[in-house]
């Protein structure tokens, strides 16, 4: 088992004929995805690296069935690849892009909110489930299908949980990098919900930063009966108010967004909370009991 | 992008809002001139990014021109700090020369984004010229918000409620409505993130102004504001800042002796955590980026060393995109060049790991490797801590 990305999967690559978009879709198709489509507007009807391109995103879902996007688009022209792959009825719209426009996102989200379309990110590494398939630019390799799912602000943090989790055999369900810009699809409760239902997942280790209270709803949604073991870790802990940390979202603005904050909210929800990213592979051994 | 009070009243005054009458001088000899044509009781506001001003001593209020140029004498060059700056404050180059109004109530009025609603919200307060942080803090009660629908704005009944809530009434409620709808309008139109009018105030006359303002501007949208793009003012930021924002490289000064260097936000976040955890303290947050290059990397290095603060250097990569061997020899080629002469702490895993890692030990130079973060932390700690 796993989540939002499964046997399923048919995946579209929105910007597949750039440079990222190209590199990304092989090392998607290397680890076992099925990619089945690119959309590049004006190179609809050609192929690229095998790969039939469409001008649209509704013409690529009509003859490939592709039920997942991608997207590798600039930041000026992303909110609009986002809102034209939920208006193609895309289930899962993956948005690795840095650097939209917040007001891009605020007419996104508004579109995107009540259709049956998932948005991850968006400035995210986007999402792999073990052994079955990888959306979005985390690396294949430090991988090994397993018991633990992972949720992140973080790309690089999400990638170190992923190698101290295969170091200790312990391995992966599903890895969702939700990003870490101020306006953002998918939240830390909406992973935590799919990893609840998903039999496979035993364990969740959230990494969460400063900014925002998204890590704060996560830990008043575990509190109310959250049934796995949640091993948190707080990146910013020592970051100096009114600084944007690298993330656009990553910011303690008025005294709010503090990591003790986050820290304390979490530990209180029965998160075990480790202060070093470094402790986390023992801290959910520890909590399966294989210490 | 924070912009300057001066710039954010005269983008206001152009969107037809009430500012008081005013120039920006950047001399004393200027805000002499601009003192004499406005005559009377004259505001001197020193222009500098954070906040606070008031109580640092850079709002001056003082009568005729003669008085003007010598407060503007004393104030620009001076180091200003306040609450928002550090200890060394922020000096002011320039000066906003205001008519002097006088002012009957104050209220508060500001726009920000709410990240959970992912739509603008517009706030109101009686609590004018306050903190709203502490506002917030101590008297929520008086703080009255509206969410803004996307596209259409903030409603004119919106801004009405607002306006009675915080105790306005008649034709000063309905001018204040009207500075209200027509703030958001600007908010969206130049892709602001944050707005302030704190205080806006009620004039003796029965007017309303925006007596001050403090605007930030979305840097992900400034390419569409070319004009916009130029209110940046770079001696408000740090040189090193500046420097690595060429680079694309996201690097943020801070006062301690570890000069970090790493890839990804979040990890750069919790290099910084565990170097305190160890007991050191990072001389700065740098994040190289998904998919640095040797040449990035090479100016990563020089941008660290240039904080002459920086006694040892960690460098911690998780290789996903970014290669380890890339990193190895980007290092090599920078410390070579630069003549390091400081202890360099190396943590590399992930991608090509091994490769990076037989490059570091055939480059003949004096790195300290080390398997995991926590081993790094303490090793640099130790070092930065002898070559005190």
């Amino acid at each position: 088992m796993a989540v939002l990305i499964d046997e399923q999967t048919r995946l579209v690559v929105q910007g597949l004929t750039g440079r990222e978009g190209t590199f990304h879709a092989q090392a998607a198709a290397e680890y076992g995805t099925p990619v089945v489509a690119g959309v590049t507007p004006g190179k609809g009807g050609t192929t690229h690296q095998g790969w039939p391109v469409f001008d649209t995103v509704r013409e690529a879902v009509a003859v490939t069935d592709a039920n997942t996007s991608v997207i590798f688009v600039p930041p000026a022209v992303a909110a609009d690849a986002i809102i034209e792959a939920a208006d193609a009825g895309i289930r899962v719209v993956v948005c690795i892009t840095e650097g939209i426009p917040v007001a891009d996102m605020v007419t996104v989200l508004g579109k995107i909110r009540g259709t049956t379309t998932r948005l991850v990110g968006p400035n995210c590494p986007g999402i792999l489930s073990a052994g079955k398939g990888k959306v979005g630019i985390i690396p294949g390799h430090i991988a090994q299908e397993g018991r633990v799912g992972i949720v992140s602000k973080s790309g690089t943090l999400t990638y170190e949980a992923m190698h101290q989790l295969t170091m200790r055999g312990l391995g992966q369900t599903t890895c969702v990098g939700i990003g870490g810009d101020p306006l953002i699809g998918t939240t830390f409760v909406d992973i935590l919900r799919l990893f609840e239902s998903d039999a496979a997942t035993e364990a969740v280790v959230l990494i969460g930063e400063i900014g925002g209270s998204a890590e704060e709803e996560a830990a008043l949604y575990i509190k109310e009966g959250f049934s796995k073991p949640v091993i948190g870790f707080i990146a910013g802990q020592t970051a100096p108010p009114g600084r944007r940390m690298g993330h656009a979202g990553a910011i303690v603005a008025g005294g709010k967004g503090t990591a003790d904050e986050k820290m304390a909210a979490l530990k209180d929800a029965g998160v075990v909370v480790v202060k070093s990213p470094a402790e986390i592979g023992q801290a959910v051994a520890a909590a399966l009991g294989v210490a | 992008m924070k912009i300057h009070e001066y710039q954010a009243k005269t983008l206001l005054a152009k969107a037809g809002l009430p500012v008081p009458k005013g120039e920006v001088a950047f001399k004393a000899s200027e805000a002499r001139s601009i003192a004499e044509r406005f005559g009377g009781r004259v505001v001197v506001k020193a222009q500098i990014h954070a906040g606070g001003r008031g109580k640092g001593g850079g709002v001056q209020v003082v009568d005729g021109a003669e008085a003007a140029e010598q407060t503007a004498e004393k104030m620009l060059g001076m180091n200003l700090v306040t609450a928002q700056t550090d200890s060394t404050g922020q000096v002011v180059r320039q000066l906003l020369v205001e008519e002097a109004v006088e002012i009957t109530a104050e209220y508060y009025f500001g726009i920000v984004i709410d990240r959970e609603r992912a739509r603008p919200v517009v706030m109101a307060s009686s609590a004018g010229g306050m903190e709203i942080e502490q506002v917030a803090a101590d008297t929520p009660e008086l703080i009255c918000k509206q969410v803004i629908d996307t596209p259409h704005g903030l409603f004119d009944f919106q801004a009405r409620s607002l306006a009675y809530e915080i105790g306005l009434s008649g034709a000063v409620a309905r001018q204040a409505a009207e500075v209200m709808v027509a703030s958001q309008r600007l908010f969206v139109d130049i892709d602001a993130s944050l707005l302030e009018i704190n205080p806006l105030v009620v004039t003796k006359s029965g007017d309303v102004l925006i007596l001050d303002a403090k605007m930030s501007l979305d840097d992900n949208a400034l390419y569409r504001h070319m004009d916009l793009a130029a209110l940046r003012d770079v001696s408000e930021e740090d040189a090193l800042e500046v420097e690595a924002s060429k680079y694309d490289l996201n690097y943020i000064r801070l006062d301690g002796n570890i000069g970090c260097m790493v890839n990804g936000a979040g990890l750069a976040m919790a290099t910084m955590d565990i170097i305190k955890l160890a007991g050191g303290n990072p001389a700065n947050f740098l994040d190289v980026g998904g998919g640095a290059n040797t040449d990035q990397i090479r100016n990563a290095f020089r941008i660290v060393l240039a904080d002459t603060n920086v006694k040892a250097v960690l460098i911690n990569i998780f290789g996903g995109i970014l290669r380890c061997d890339v990193l190895a020899s980007g290092v090599i080629d920078a410390v070579k060049e630069l003549d390091v002469d400081i202890p360099v702490v190396i943590r590399m895993e992930g991608t090509n790991v091994e490769d990076g890692k037989s490059i570091l030990r055939g480059s003949g130079l004096n790195f300290t490797t080390v398997l995991t973060m926590d081993e790094a932390a303490s090793a640099v700690v130790a070092l930065a801590a002898d070559s005190k």
